[in-house]
Protein backbone atom coordinates (compact mmCIF):
# COMPACT_ATOMS: atom_id res chain seq x y z
CA UNK A 1 0.00 0.00 0.00
CA UNK A 2 2.36 3.10 -1.65
CA UNK A 3 -0.33 5.69 0.52
CA UNK A 4 -0.11 3.71 3.43
CA UNK A 5 3.51 3.79 3.75
CA UNK A 6 3.77 7.39 2.42
CA UNK A 7 1.78 8.44 5.49
CA UNK A 8 4.02 6.03 7.54
CA UNK A 9 7.06 7.74 6.35
CA UNK A 10 5.53 11.15 7.39
CA UNK A 11 4.41 10.18 10.70
CA UNK A 12 8.33 9.08 10.97
CA UNK A 13 9.32 12.20 9.92
CA UNK A 14 7.16 14.28 11.82
CA UNK A 15 8.70 12.40 14.76
CA UNK A 16 12.06 13.20 13.98
CA UNK A 17 11.43 17.41 13.38
CA UNK A 18 12.53 18.87 16.71
CA UNK A 19 10.46 21.38 17.70
CA UNK A 20 13.12 23.67 18.74
CA UNK A 21 11.60 26.80 17.63
CA UNK A 22 9.63 28.88 19.99
CA UNK A 23 6.00 29.82 20.10
CA UNK A 24 5.10 33.48 18.95
CA UNK A 25 5.63 36.09 21.34
CA UNK A 26 4.46 39.31 20.53
CA UNK A 27 6.21 42.01 20.89
CA UNK A 28 4.49 46.00 21.26
CA UNK A 29 6.06 48.26 18.51
CA UNK A 30 4.79 51.84 17.44
CA UNK A 31 4.93 52.87 13.88
CA UNK A 32 4.12 56.83 12.72
CA UNK A 33 2.64 55.45 8.79
CA UNK A 34 1.63 58.34 6.46
CA UNK A 35 1.73 60.64 9.82
CA UNK A 36 -0.67 58.61 12.06
CA UNK A 37 0.71 56.87 14.95
CA UNK A 38 -0.13 53.01 14.82
CA UNK A 39 0.53 50.49 17.92
CA UNK A 40 1.17 46.97 16.77
CA UNK A 41 2.03 43.28 19.04
CA UNK A 42 3.49 41.85 16.22
CA UNK A 43 5.49 38.21 16.46
CA UNK A 44 9.38 39.08 15.50
CA UNK A 45 9.10 37.86 12.00
CA UNK A 46 6.46 39.51 10.80
CA UNK A 47 7.67 41.62 8.02
CA UNK A 48 7.17 45.46 7.18
CA UNK A 49 5.70 44.21 4.23
CA UNK A 50 3.15 42.20 5.85
CA UNK A 51 2.59 44.46 8.64
CA UNK A 52 1.19 47.15 6.57
CA UNK A 53 -1.10 45.23 4.48
CA UNK A 54 -2.15 42.32 6.98
CA UNK A 55 -2.08 44.33 10.11
CA UNK A 56 -2.67 47.79 8.91
CA UNK A 57 -4.83 47.00 5.81
CA UNK A 58 -2.95 49.44 3.74
CA UNK A 59 -2.93 46.79 0.68
CA UNK A 60 -1.16 49.58 -1.57
CA UNK A 61 2.14 48.18 -1.10
CA UNK A 62 2.24 44.79 -3.07
CA UNK A 63 4.11 42.07 -2.69
CA UNK A 64 5.76 40.80 -5.17
CA UNK A 65 8.79 38.72 -5.21
CA UNK A 66 8.72 38.67 -1.14
CA UNK A 67 12.86 38.62 -1.47
CA UNK A 68 13.99 41.69 -2.63
CA UNK A 69 14.86 41.28 -6.25
CA UNK A 70 11.29 43.22 -7.64
CA UNK A 71 10.49 46.74 -5.75
CA UNK A 72 6.86 46.14 -5.97
CA UNK A 73 6.98 46.62 -1.75
CA UNK A 74 9.48 49.49 -2.19
CA UNK A 75 8.11 52.03 0.61
CA UNK A 76 9.86 54.73 2.59
CA UNK A 77 11.67 54.60 6.14
CA UNK A 78 11.99 57.74 7.86
CA UNK A 79 12.22 59.22 4.30
CA UNK A 80 14.49 56.29 2.33
CA UNK A 81 13.24 54.23 0.13
CA UNK A 82 13.33 49.86 1.14
CA UNK A 83 12.07 46.94 0.36
CA UNK A 84 9.53 46.43 2.80
CA UNK A 85 9.93 42.26 2.34
CA UNK A 86 13.20 42.00 3.55
CA UNK A 87 12.71 44.76 6.93
CA UNK A 88 11.64 43.07 10.15
CA UNK A 89 8.64 45.36 11.39
CA UNK A 90 10.30 44.88 14.98
CA UNK A 91 13.32 46.57 13.92
CA UNK A 92 11.79 49.41 12.60
CA UNK A 93 9.85 50.54 15.88
CA UNK A 94 9.69 53.85 16.29
CA UNK A 95 10.52 54.83 12.26
CA UNK A 96 8.20 57.41 10.45
CA UNK A 97 6.78 54.82 7.52
CA UNK A 98 5.23 56.64 3.95
CA UNK A 99 3.18 54.37 1.79
CA UNK A 100 1.37 55.07 -1.38
CA UNK A 101 -1.57 55.55 0.35
CA UNK A 102 0.63 58.69 2.54
CA UNK A 103 2.03 60.57 -0.71
CA UNK A 104 -1.45 62.65 -2.42
CA UNK A 105 -2.11 65.10 0.27
CA UNK A 106 -6.00 66.80 1.23
CA UNK A 107 -7.02 64.92 -1.82
CA UNK A 108 -4.41 66.18 -4.29
CA UNK A 109 -2.81 63.48 -6.27
CA UNK A 110 1.19 63.55 -5.36
CA UNK A 111 2.62 65.04 -8.53
CA UNK A 112 4.18 61.30 -8.99
CA UNK A 113 0.79 60.09 -9.29
CA UNK A 114 -0.12 62.56 -11.50
CA UNK A 115 3.11 62.18 -13.94
CA UNK A 116 2.49 58.32 -13.80
CA UNK A 117 -1.41 58.86 -15.33
CA UNK A 118 -0.16 61.38 -17.48
CA UNK A 119 2.34 59.18 -19.09
CA UNK A 120 0.14 56.30 -18.98
CA UNK A 121 3.78 55.03 -17.10
CA UNK A 122 1.67 51.21 -16.22
CA UNK A 123 0.05 48.33 -17.76
CA UNK A 124 -0.95 46.25 -15.32
CA UNK A 125 -0.37 48.63 -12.36
CA UNK A 126 0.95 45.76 -9.69
CA UNK A 127 4.48 47.15 -9.95
CA UNK A 128 2.68 50.97 -9.84
CA UNK A 129 3.11 51.89 -5.95
CA UNK A 130 6.67 50.58 -5.58
CA UNK A 131 7.64 52.35 -8.87
CA UNK A 132 6.15 55.49 -7.34
CA UNK A 133 7.83 55.43 -3.64
CA UNK A 134 11.10 54.59 -4.93
CA UNK A 135 10.86 57.65 -7.42
CA UNK A 136 9.88 59.66 -4.30
CA UNK A 137 13.21 58.18 -2.81
CA UNK A 138 14.94 59.16 -5.75
CA UNK A 139 14.06 62.79 -5.95
CA UNK A 140 14.23 63.29 -2.57
CA UNK A 141 18.19 61.83 -2.60
CA UNK A 142 18.78 64.17 -5.71
CA UNK A 143 21.30 62.17 -6.98
CA UNK A 144 19.88 61.25 -10.40
CA UNK A 145 20.18 64.09 -12.97
CA UNK A 146 20.03 62.26 -16.50
CA UNK A 147 17.79 59.75 -17.95
CA UNK A 148 20.44 57.20 -17.73
CA UNK A 149 20.89 58.31 -13.91
CA UNK A 150 17.60 57.84 -13.35
CA UNK A 151 17.24 54.43 -14.79
CA UNK A 152 19.90 53.14 -13.28
CA UNK A 153 18.58 54.08 -9.96
CA UNK A 154 15.38 52.73 -10.45
CA UNK A 155 16.87 49.30 -11.30
CA UNK A 156 15.71 47.90 -7.97
CA UNK A 157 12.04 47.97 -9.73
CA UNK A 158 11.00 45.67 -12.30
CA UNK A 159 7.93 46.26 -14.59
CA UNK A 160 7.14 43.12 -16.16
CA UNK A 161 4.88 44.96 -18.90
CA UNK A 162 8.25 47.02 -20.04
CA UNK A 163 6.46 50.56 -19.07
CA UNK A 164 9.84 51.83 -18.40
CA UNK A 165 10.33 54.36 -21.14
CA UNK A 166 6.68 55.99 -19.79
CA UNK A 167 7.92 55.80 -16.18
CA UNK A 168 11.10 57.40 -16.85
CA UNK A 169 9.11 60.31 -18.75
CA UNK A 170 7.09 60.22 -15.55
CA UNK A 171 9.91 60.60 -13.39
CA UNK A 172 11.53 63.26 -15.47
CA UNK A 173 7.97 65.40 -15.43
CA UNK A 174 7.58 64.88 -12.06
CA UNK A 175 11.47 66.36 -11.19
CA UNK A 176 10.40 69.14 -13.26
CA UNK A 177 7.27 69.58 -11.18
CA UNK A 178 8.90 69.64 -8.15
CA UNK A 179 11.91 71.59 -8.66
CA UNK A 180 14.56 68.87 -9.93
CA UNK A 181 15.97 68.55 -12.54
CA UNK A 182 15.89 67.29 -15.85
CA UNK B 1 10.81 31.13 7.38
CA UNK B 2 10.95 29.41 11.11
CA UNK B 3 9.80 31.33 14.03
CA UNK B 4 12.79 32.79 15.89
CA UNK B 5 13.05 34.81 19.26
CA UNK B 6 13.90 38.79 19.01
CA UNK B 7 16.65 40.41 20.82
CA UNK B 8 17.96 44.04 21.13
CA UNK B 9 21.51 44.57 22.03
CA UNK B 10 22.24 48.44 23.25
CA UNK B 11 25.95 47.88 23.28
CA UNK B 12 28.31 46.29 21.49
CA UNK B 13 29.70 44.93 25.21
CA UNK B 14 25.98 43.55 25.27
CA UNK B 15 25.66 42.08 21.68
CA UNK B 16 28.75 40.50 22.31
CA UNK B 17 27.55 38.46 25.70
CA UNK B 18 24.50 37.85 24.49
CA UNK B 19 25.75 36.44 21.46
CA UNK B 20 28.57 34.54 23.44
CA UNK B 21 25.56 32.94 25.44
CA UNK B 22 23.95 31.47 22.35
CA UNK B 23 25.77 30.97 19.27
CA UNK B 24 22.89 29.48 17.84
CA UNK B 25 21.84 33.29 17.71
CA UNK B 26 22.54 35.55 14.75
CA UNK B 27 22.92 39.42 14.58
CA UNK B 28 21.05 41.37 12.32
CA UNK B 29 21.47 44.75 11.14
CA UNK B 30 20.24 45.44 7.54
CA UNK B 31 18.90 42.11 6.85
CA UNK B 32 18.50 42.29 3.57
CA UNK B 33 20.54 38.63 2.67
CA UNK B 34 19.76 36.87 5.90
CA UNK B 35 15.91 37.77 6.21
CA UNK B 36 16.07 36.55 2.03
CA UNK B 37 17.88 33.37 3.53
CA UNK B 38 15.63 32.76 6.03
CA UNK B 39 12.74 32.87 3.97
CA UNK B 40 14.72 29.93 2.06
CA UNK B 41 15.14 28.56 5.15
CA UNK B 42 18.86 28.26 4.67
CA UNK B 43 19.60 29.82 7.69
CA UNK B 44 17.21 28.98 10.59
CA UNK B 45 18.64 31.05 13.59
CA UNK B 46 16.43 30.48 16.85
CA UNK B 47 17.13 33.73 17.53
CA UNK B 48 17.98 36.91 16.11
CA UNK B 49 19.91 39.61 17.98
CA UNK B 50 19.23 43.30 16.54
CA UNK B 51 22.47 45.00 16.17
CA UNK B 52 21.12 47.77 14.16
CA UNK B 53 20.53 50.73 17.01
CA UNK B 54 24.29 50.34 17.90
CA UNK B 55 26.61 53.28 17.92
CA UNK B 56 28.26 52.09 14.70
CA UNK B 57 27.58 54.64 11.83
CA UNK B 58 29.89 57.01 12.05
CA UNK B 59 32.36 57.95 8.99
CA UNK B 60 35.63 59.35 10.34
CA UNK B 61 39.34 60.04 9.63
CA UNK B 62 41.85 58.69 11.36
CA UNK B 63 45.35 59.98 12.31
CA UNK B 64 47.21 57.95 9.76
CA UNK B 65 45.51 59.78 6.76
CA UNK B 66 43.04 56.84 6.56
CA UNK B 67 39.55 56.60 6.54
CA UNK B 68 37.34 54.47 9.40
CA UNK B 69 33.77 53.26 8.36
CA UNK B 70 31.46 51.90 11.15
CA UNK B 71 30.25 48.71 10.61
CA UNK B 72 26.84 49.98 10.52
CA UNK B 73 27.44 53.16 7.93
CA UNK B 74 24.79 52.33 5.25
CA UNK B 75 26.00 51.24 1.70
CA UNK B 76 24.28 54.39 0.37
CA UNK B 77 25.80 56.59 2.87
CA UNK B 78 29.49 55.39 1.73
CA UNK B 79 29.07 55.56 -1.69
CA UNK B 80 28.05 59.16 -1.37
CA UNK B 81 30.36 60.24 1.84
CA UNK B 82 32.18 62.93 0.31
CA UNK B 83 35.86 61.83 1.67
CA UNK B 84 34.91 58.62 -0.07
CA UNK B 85 33.84 60.40 -3.24
CA UNK B 86 36.87 62.01 -3.49
CA UNK B 87 39.56 60.10 -1.95
CA UNK B 88 38.27 56.38 -2.71
CA UNK B 89 36.32 56.88 -6.06
CA UNK B 90 36.99 53.06 -6.50
CA UNK B 91 35.30 52.11 -3.37
CA UNK B 92 32.04 54.54 -3.92
CA UNK B 93 32.30 53.37 -7.99
CA UNK B 94 32.01 49.70 -6.84
CA UNK B 95 29.06 50.11 -3.88
CA UNK B 96 27.00 51.71 -6.36
CA UNK B 97 27.67 49.00 -8.96
CA UNK B 98 25.54 46.19 -6.68
CA UNK B 99 22.18 45.53 -6.16
CA UNK B 100 19.47 48.42 -5.85
CA UNK B 101 18.88 51.56 -4.01
CA UNK B 102 16.44 50.33 -2.26
CA UNK B 103 18.85 47.59 -0.75
CA UNK B 104 21.38 50.09 -0.48
CA UNK B 105 19.53 51.99 1.76
CA UNK B 106 18.95 48.99 3.97
CA UNK B 107 22.45 47.40 4.14
CA UNK B 108 25.28 47.83 6.55
CA UNK B 109 28.93 47.87 5.72
CA UNK B 110 29.54 44.76 7.83
CA UNK B 111 26.84 42.92 6.46
CA UNK B 112 28.17 43.57 3.04
CA UNK B 113 31.22 41.91 3.73
CA UNK B 114 29.30 38.46 5.67
CA UNK B 115 26.89 38.46 2.84
CA UNK B 116 26.48 34.91 1.41
CA UNK B 117 26.98 33.52 -1.69
CA UNK B 118 24.39 33.39 -4.45
CA UNK B 119 24.83 30.15 -5.66
CA UNK B 120 21.65 28.74 -6.58
CA UNK B 121 22.05 25.59 -4.79
CA UNK B 122 23.34 26.94 -1.69
CA UNK B 123 20.28 28.40 -2.07
CA UNK B 124 18.09 25.13 -3.29
CA UNK B 125 17.43 23.34 0.51
CA UNK B 126 16.14 20.48 -1.75
CA UNK B 127 19.97 19.90 -3.26
CA UNK B 128 23.26 18.58 -1.64
CA UNK B 129 25.75 21.85 -0.78
CA UNK B 130 28.62 21.53 0.93
CA UNK B 131 28.33 25.42 2.45
CA UNK B 132 25.03 24.76 3.37
CA UNK B 133 25.24 21.16 4.57
CA UNK B 134 28.95 20.27 5.24
CA UNK B 135 29.68 16.74 4.04
CA UNK B 136 26.38 16.36 1.78
CA UNK B 137 28.46 17.11 -1.62
CA UNK B 138 28.50 19.98 -4.31
CA UNK B 139 25.83 20.04 -6.87
CA UNK B 140 27.44 23.01 -8.91
CA UNK B 141 30.59 20.82 -9.88
CA UNK B 142 28.32 18.62 -11.98
CA UNK B 143 25.27 21.28 -12.53
CA UNK B 144 24.60 24.42 -13.57
CA UNK B 145 27.20 26.45 -12.76
CA UNK B 146 27.76 29.34 -15.17
CA UNK B 147 28.24 32.03 -12.77
CA UNK B 148 31.10 29.84 -10.63
CA UNK B 149 34.19 29.97 -9.28
CA UNK B 150 37.19 29.96 -11.87
CA UNK B 151 39.75 30.75 -9.35
CA UNK B 152 41.03 29.17 -5.73
CA UNK B 153 37.60 26.66 -6.12
CA UNK B 154 38.05 23.34 -4.38
CA UNK B 155 36.72 19.89 -5.11
CA UNK B 156 33.97 20.60 -2.05
CA UNK B 157 32.88 24.34 -3.15
CA UNK B 158 32.93 26.00 -6.12
CA UNK B 159 30.91 29.04 -5.30
CA UNK B 160 31.68 32.74 -5.51
CA UNK B 161 31.63 35.77 -2.60
CA UNK B 162 28.88 38.11 -4.28
CA UNK B 163 29.95 41.57 -3.20
CA UNK B 164 31.12 44.69 -5.38
CA UNK B 165 32.26 46.61 -2.57
CA UNK B 166 34.42 43.58 -1.28
CA UNK B 167 36.83 43.83 -4.37
CA UNK B 168 37.51 47.54 -3.76
CA UNK B 169 38.15 46.87 -0.21
CA UNK B 170 40.46 44.27 -1.34
CA UNK B 171 42.70 46.33 -3.71
CA UNK B 172 42.52 49.34 -1.40
CA UNK B 173 43.67 46.79 1.47
CA UNK B 174 41.53 47.58 4.00
CA UNK B 175 41.22 46.01 7.31
CA UNK B 176 38.61 44.87 9.50
CA UNK B 177 38.15 45.24 12.77
CA UNK B 178 36.27 42.46 15.14
CA UNK B 179 35.78 42.23 18.63
CA UNK B 180 34.29 39.24 20.38
CA UNK B 181 34.93 38.05 24.21
CA UNK B 182 38.35 37.72 23.78
CA UNK B 183 38.56 41.26 22.87
CA UNK B 184 39.58 43.08 19.98
CA UNK B 185 41.44 42.26 16.94
CA UNK B 186 42.45 43.72 13.23
CA UNK B 187 42.01 41.51 10.44
CA UNK B 188 43.85 42.30 7.26
CA UNK B 189 41.45 42.01 4.37
CA UNK B 190 43.12 39.77 2.09
CA UNK B 191 42.59 37.13 5.40
CA UNK B 192 39.41 38.23 5.98
CA UNK B 193 37.12 35.84 3.45
CA UNK B 194 38.59 32.46 3.10
CA UNK B 195 38.88 29.67 0.17
CA UNK B 196 36.27 26.97 0.18
CA UNK B 197 39.24 24.29 0.86
CA UNK B 198 37.50 21.35 2.68
CA UNK B 199 35.62 23.60 4.96
CA UNK B 200 33.06 25.86 2.72
CA UNK B 201 30.48 26.30 5.41
CA UNK B 202 33.32 28.81 6.41
CA UNK B 203 33.32 32.09 4.13
CA UNK B 204 35.53 34.24 6.84
CA UNK B 205 37.60 34.23 9.84
CA UNK B 206 35.26 35.79 11.90
CA UNK B 207 34.64 33.74 14.47
CA UNK B 208 31.18 33.13 15.33
CA UNK B 209 30.89 35.21 18.59
CA UNK B 210 32.35 37.75 16.84
CA UNK B 211 31.23 40.91 15.35
CA UNK B 212 32.74 43.64 12.78
CA UNK B 213 32.92 47.19 14.38
CA UNK B 214 34.72 48.75 11.60
CA UNK B 215 36.67 48.90 8.42
CA UNK B 216 39.45 50.68 8.06
CA UNK B 217 41.01 52.13 4.45
CA UNK B 218 44.44 53.46 4.65
CA UNK B 219 45.63 56.68 3.31
CA UNK B 220 46.14 55.47 -0.10
CA UNK B 221 42.81 55.98 -2.25
CA UNK B 222 44.35 55.97 -6.02
CA UNK B 223 41.64 58.84 -6.77
CA UNK B 224 43.56 59.35 -9.74
CA UNK B 225 43.59 56.31 -11.71
CA UNK B 226 41.04 53.51 -10.92
CA UNK B 227 38.02 52.08 -12.10
CA UNK B 228 35.23 49.35 -11.17
CA UNK B 229 34.76 47.50 -14.61
CA UNK B 230 32.28 45.15 -13.80
CA UNK B 231 30.73 42.62 -16.58
CA UNK B 232 27.26 41.15 -16.16
CA UNK B 233 23.96 39.68 -18.04
CA UNK B 234 22.10 42.58 -17.47
CA UNK B 235 23.25 46.20 -17.18
CA UNK B 236 21.74 46.95 -13.51
CA UNK B 237 21.51 45.17 -10.35
CA UNK B 238 22.75 42.00 -11.52
CA UNK B 239 25.35 40.01 -10.15
CA UNK B 240 28.98 40.39 -11.51
CA UNK B 241 30.47 37.43 -14.19
CA UNK B 242 33.40 39.38 -13.74
CA UNK B 243 34.05 42.26 -12.18
CA UNK B 244 37.78 44.26 -11.68
CA UNK B 245 38.55 47.00 -8.98
CA UNK B 246 41.70 49.13 -10.27
CA UNK B 247 44.55 51.71 -8.56
CA UNK B 248 47.57 52.92 -10.64
CA UNK B 249 50.16 55.04 -9.23
CA UNK B 250 51.44 55.99 -12.53
CA UNK B 251 55.16 58.25 -13.29
CA UNK B 252 55.92 59.54 -16.81
CA UNK B 253 53.82 56.71 -17.62
CA UNK B 254 55.70 54.34 -16.09
CA UNK B 255 53.37 51.97 -13.36
CA UNK B 256 55.12 52.91 -9.89
CA UNK B 257 52.30 50.64 -7.93
CA UNK B 258 49.55 48.66 -9.34
CA UNK B 259 46.53 47.44 -7.21
CA UNK B 260 43.90 45.30 -8.94
CA UNK B 261 41.31 42.32 -7.66
CA UNK B 262 38.09 40.21 -9.12
CA UNK B 263 35.09 39.84 -8.28
CA UNK B 264 32.72 37.00 -9.59
CA UNK B 265 35.56 34.68 -9.87
CA UNK B 266 36.35 33.28 -6.62
CA UNK B 267 35.57 32.47 -3.25
CA UNK B 268 36.51 35.75 -2.20
CA UNK B 269 38.00 38.63 -3.67
CA UNK B 270 40.66 37.93 -5.80
CA UNK B 271 43.94 39.22 -5.60
CA UNK B 272 47.38 38.37 -7.00
CA UNK B 273 50.74 39.62 -5.34
CA UNK B 274 53.14 38.28 -8.74
CA UNK B 275 50.59 39.70 -10.81
CA UNK B 276 50.43 43.13 -9.39
CA UNK B 277 54.39 42.96 -8.85
CA UNK B 278 54.81 42.33 -12.72
CA UNK B 279 53.01 45.45 -13.53
CA UNK B 280 55.52 47.47 -10.98
CA UNK B 281 58.42 49.28 -13.27
CA UNK B 282 56.33 48.86 -16.58
CA UNK B 283 55.09 50.78 -19.18
CA UNK B 284 51.42 51.55 -18.90
CA UNK B 285 50.67 49.78 -22.44
CA UNK B 286 48.10 46.47 -23.35
CA UNK B 287 50.55 44.38 -23.55
CA UNK B 288 52.17 45.02 -19.91
CA UNK B 289 48.21 44.79 -19.15
CA UNK B 290 47.75 41.47 -20.65
CA UNK B 291 50.91 39.72 -19.46
CA UNK B 292 49.18 40.63 -16.00
CA UNK B 293 45.98 39.03 -16.93
CA UNK B 294 47.81 35.89 -18.09
CA UNK B 295 49.76 36.28 -15.02
CA UNK B 296 46.39 36.00 -12.58
CA UNK B 297 44.68 33.39 -14.66
CA UNK B 298 48.01 31.08 -14.95
CA UNK B 299 45.77 28.20 -13.03
CA UNK B 300 42.52 29.58 -13.63
CA UNK B 301 39.91 26.41 -14.53
CA UNK B 302 36.67 26.46 -16.27
CA UNK B 303 33.82 24.12 -15.90
CA UNK B 304 30.97 22.88 -18.31
CA UNK B 305 28.96 26.43 -18.21
CA UNK B 306 32.19 29.08 -17.06
CA UNK B 307 34.89 28.61 -19.15
CA UNK B 308 33.82 31.74 -21.07
CA UNK B 309 34.58 33.37 -17.72
CA UNK B 310 38.15 32.61 -18.17
CA UNK B 311 38.60 35.32 -21.61
CA UNK B 312 36.30 37.56 -19.74
CA UNK B 313 38.28 38.22 -17.02
CA UNK B 314 41.46 38.25 -19.80
CA UNK B 315 39.76 41.16 -21.59
CA UNK B 316 37.96 42.42 -18.31
CA UNK B 317 41.60 42.81 -16.76
CA UNK B 318 43.15 44.26 -19.84
CA UNK B 319 40.25 47.47 -20.36
CA UNK B 320 39.99 47.65 -16.62
CA UNK B 321 43.55 48.18 -16.69
CA UNK B 322 43.45 50.79 -19.40
CA UNK B 323 40.41 52.49 -17.68
CA UNK B 324 42.67 53.16 -14.77
CA UNK B 325 45.35 54.30 -16.57
CA UNK B 326 43.91 56.72 -19.07
CA UNK B 327 41.84 58.00 -15.49
CA UNK B 328 38.91 57.09 -17.46
CA UNK B 329 36.97 55.03 -14.81
CA UNK B 330 33.83 53.34 -15.93
CA UNK B 331 30.70 55.21 -15.55
CA UNK B 332 27.93 53.14 -13.25
CA UNK B 333 25.59 55.42 -14.72
CA UNK B 334 26.19 55.50 -18.68
CA UNK B 335 27.29 51.79 -19.30
CA UNK B 336 28.86 51.70 -22.56
CA UNK B 337 32.35 50.03 -21.82
CA UNK B 338 35.57 52.28 -23.26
Amino acid sequence: MPIARALAAIEVANKMAKPTVPSPTKIPIALTVNGVQRQLELAPWTTLLDALRDHLDLTGTKKGCDHGQCGACTVLVDGRRVNACLALAVMKDGATVTTIEGLATGGALHPLQQAFIDHDAFQCGYCTPGQICSAAGLIAEGKAKSADEIRELMSGNICRCAAYPNIIAAIQQAMAVMGSRP
Amino acid sequence: MINFEYARARDVAEAVRQMAGDPSAKFIAGGTNLIDLMKKDVERPARLIDISRLPLKAVAETPEGGLRIGALVPNTDLAYHPVVEQRYPMLSSAILAGASQQLRNMASTGGNLLQRTRCHYFYDVATPCNKRDPGSGCSAITGCNRMHAILGASEACIATHPSDMCVALAALEAKVQVIGPAGERTIAFADFHRLPGSEPQRDTNLEPTEIVIAVELPARGFAKNYTYLKIRDRLSYAFALVSVAVGLDLGDGTIKEARFALGGVAHKPWRDAAAEAALRGQPATEASFQRAADLVLRNAKGLAHNAFKVDLARRAMVRALGQAARATPQSQSNKAIR
